[in-house]
């Protein structure tokens, strides 16, 4: 009985830890190990692309990049969505409704029929190859992402929070930020981590905003392979340090994430 | 929740308004300006009305991108959500190793999708990736890069493999949130576990569940980078979807006003379908 309740789930992981672990074992081979032939385990182990990777500036700063536009996309668009999430959460008002329905609607939006607009928006108000650029294009679906996802924990705590506050002689600014924000920080932290999460993975939008100081690691990947032939050792070991900041949000907001949805509402 | 009319409220909703108008508003105003005007390069454009909508509606090549993105979609929703439950039904509700079953689930969701693509694409090479190789030592004459039914099984397997885990999420949330009265009920009426699903889980993971559709098909429908970088749309053009087609007429050609057009009929889909979705499931909500 015990070793059957997890057969399903454990031959599910088993196959998404497949092509993980083909990625991982390759950047430990040399490219002529990889083009030579077929081998389940890393016949002459190297970390030569690991000490390629940290060594050479265009491969970290790729790293860095991606995470400093990723994490000011975070920000904004996490503190942009709060007011606008109590809003909606507590109040009617005129249109709130068609306003929250055209929210999601950019979270519809394909990248692919922004890119070259937003090429030319952000080139003409100066902000092309910039950290800032990315942050701002990127909150374009992370926004209605957040104000949706901390609307459905706002609405999950009573009203009537708000008005012991109130009674208790708090001012609207001290209940909010010492009453209202500590009570909803499992929200927070999930709306974080999905802002995180889609920032990071989202690409097209990224590589088509920048070109030298703000490239994102995925695409100095896709230009290496272009010009120095095919260096699929060192683009496995690329490929596998992106897994790591993504699994390290991930085990920090763990015993939230499945909460963070149920509580979302449409 | 009761709420109060209160018309200042607009003011907390001001920064987001901005933003995203700003993000939206100005490039869907371009993409419109594009989509009724004719350029020969140089910066000077023509009035052409509605021609370029007329353009592609005629062509077979968006039919047929739309036709294999439709199929794609379908799919993929036909297979992450069942599989996605069933996964969901089978997890332990409680113990220590349900976070880090959890964790190691999500870890698809977090990785670039260029590194996804990328992957999937060494991952299923026929003569030094693990399922190429393996699909073809038990007898399968398996080529992803050559063979279009190939190519879609990797597609659509490598989709199942990026997404079923945001369906097993959401339904596991859904499940969770029944408190255990409702089992111990079903227990004493003596339910099968057909019944225990069809009468009790089910209708507790119907909000979930319609948030992971709406979720699945907005993504799929987007969906660009993971096939670029594993198929290139090919072999040929058989798994070019609607937003590689895009991509190929607006940054490849140039074509700006069929590109324009393009777009906008296609953004007019999901917002089409995702409303009417969103409908329905407010008038569930509400009843």
């Amino acid at each position: 009985m015990r070793i059957s309740k997890w057969l399903v789930p454990a031959l599910y992981i088993f196959f998404l830890m497949l092509p993980i672990y083909w990625l991982v074992s390759m950047s430990f081979k040399t490219t002529n190990e990889i083009l030579g032939g077929f081998s389940l385990f890393p016949q002459n182990f190297t970390t030569e692309n690991y000490v390629k990777i940290f060594t050479d500036p265009t491969w970290y700063w790729g790293y860095i990049n991606s995470l400093a536009y990723v994490s000011m996309n975070t920000v904004i668009s996490v503190a942009v969505a709060l007011p606008a999430a109590y809003a909606f959460s507590r109040y009617r008002f005129l249109g709130d409704k068609h306003l929250f329905f055209w929210l999601l609607t950019n979270r519809m939006a394909p990248a692919a029929v922004f890119a070259l607009p937003f090429l030319q928006l952000y080139s003409s108000i100066g902000l092309f190859d910039t950290y800032l650029a990315v942050a701002l294009a990127h909150t374009l679906f992370n926004i209605p992402l957040a104000v949706w996802i901390l609307e459905g924990f706002m609405s999950g705590v009573p009203k009537e929070l708000d008005e012991t506050a109130y009674v208790d002689g708090h001012s609207f600014p001290s209940f909010f930020f010492k009453i209202f924000l500590p009570t909803i920080a499992a929200g927070i932290g999930v709306a974080i981590f999905f802002c995180f999460m889609f920032s990071w993975v989202e690409l097209l939008l990224a590589k088509t905003l920048t070109s030298v100081e703000a490239k994102p690691i995925a695409a100095v990947m896709t230009r290496t392979s272009s010009t120095s032939g095919y260096e699929l050792g060192l683009l496995a070991a690329a490929g596998s340090l992106t897994i790591i900041p993504g699994a390290i949000v991930i085990w920090f907001v763990r015993n939230y994430i499945a909460k963070g949805f149920a509580l979302g509402r449409v | 929740m009761n709420k109060t009319v209160n018309q200042k409220a607009w003011f907390f909703v001001l920064p987001v308004i901005i933003l995203v108008a700003f993000n939206a508003l100005i490039p869907l105003m371009t993409v419109v300006n594009y989509s009724m005007q004719e350029t020969f390069g140089d910066n000077t454009f023509f009035w052409s009305g509605v021609r370029w909508f007329e353009e592609i509606l005629r062509s077979d090549r968006f039919w047929s991108s739309l036709g294999r993105q439709l199929f794609f979609t379908f799919m993929i929703l036909i297979i992450e959500v069942p599989l996605g439950v069933a996964i969901a039904l089978t997890m332990p509700k409680k113990g220590p190793w349900v976070s880090v079953c959890l964790v190691l689930m999500a870890l698809p969701l977090l990785i670039p999708w260029n590194v996804v693509g990328a992957m999937w694409n060494i991952f299923a090479l026929p003569d030094i990736g693990l399922l190429g190789k393996l699909l073809n030592s038990i007898g399968f004459d398996y080529n992803y890069t050559r063979q279009t039914g190939d190519a879609w099984f990797t597609l659509i397997l490598m989709d199942v493999w990026h997404w079923t885990s945001l369906v097993v999420l959401l339904a596991y949330a859904g499940l969770v949130s029944i408190p255990d009265a409702y089992y111990q009920a079903a227990l004493i009426d003596g339910a099968s576990k057909w019944k225990i699903f069809r009468f009790i889980q089910l209708p507790k993971m119907k909000r979930v569940l319609t948030i992971a559709v709406l979720l699945r098909f907005m993504d799929s429908f987007n969906i660009y980078t993971e096939p670029v970088v594993l198929t290139g749309g090919g072999p040929g053009n058989s798994t070019t979807l609607l937003s590689i087609d895009l991509v190929k007429i607006a940054l490849g050609q140039f074509d700006l006003g069929p590109a324009a057009a393009m777009s906008l009929i296609y953004f007019l889909i999901i917002l089409l379908t995702s409303w009417i979705f969103y409908t329905l499931m407010m008038r569930n909500e509400e009843q």
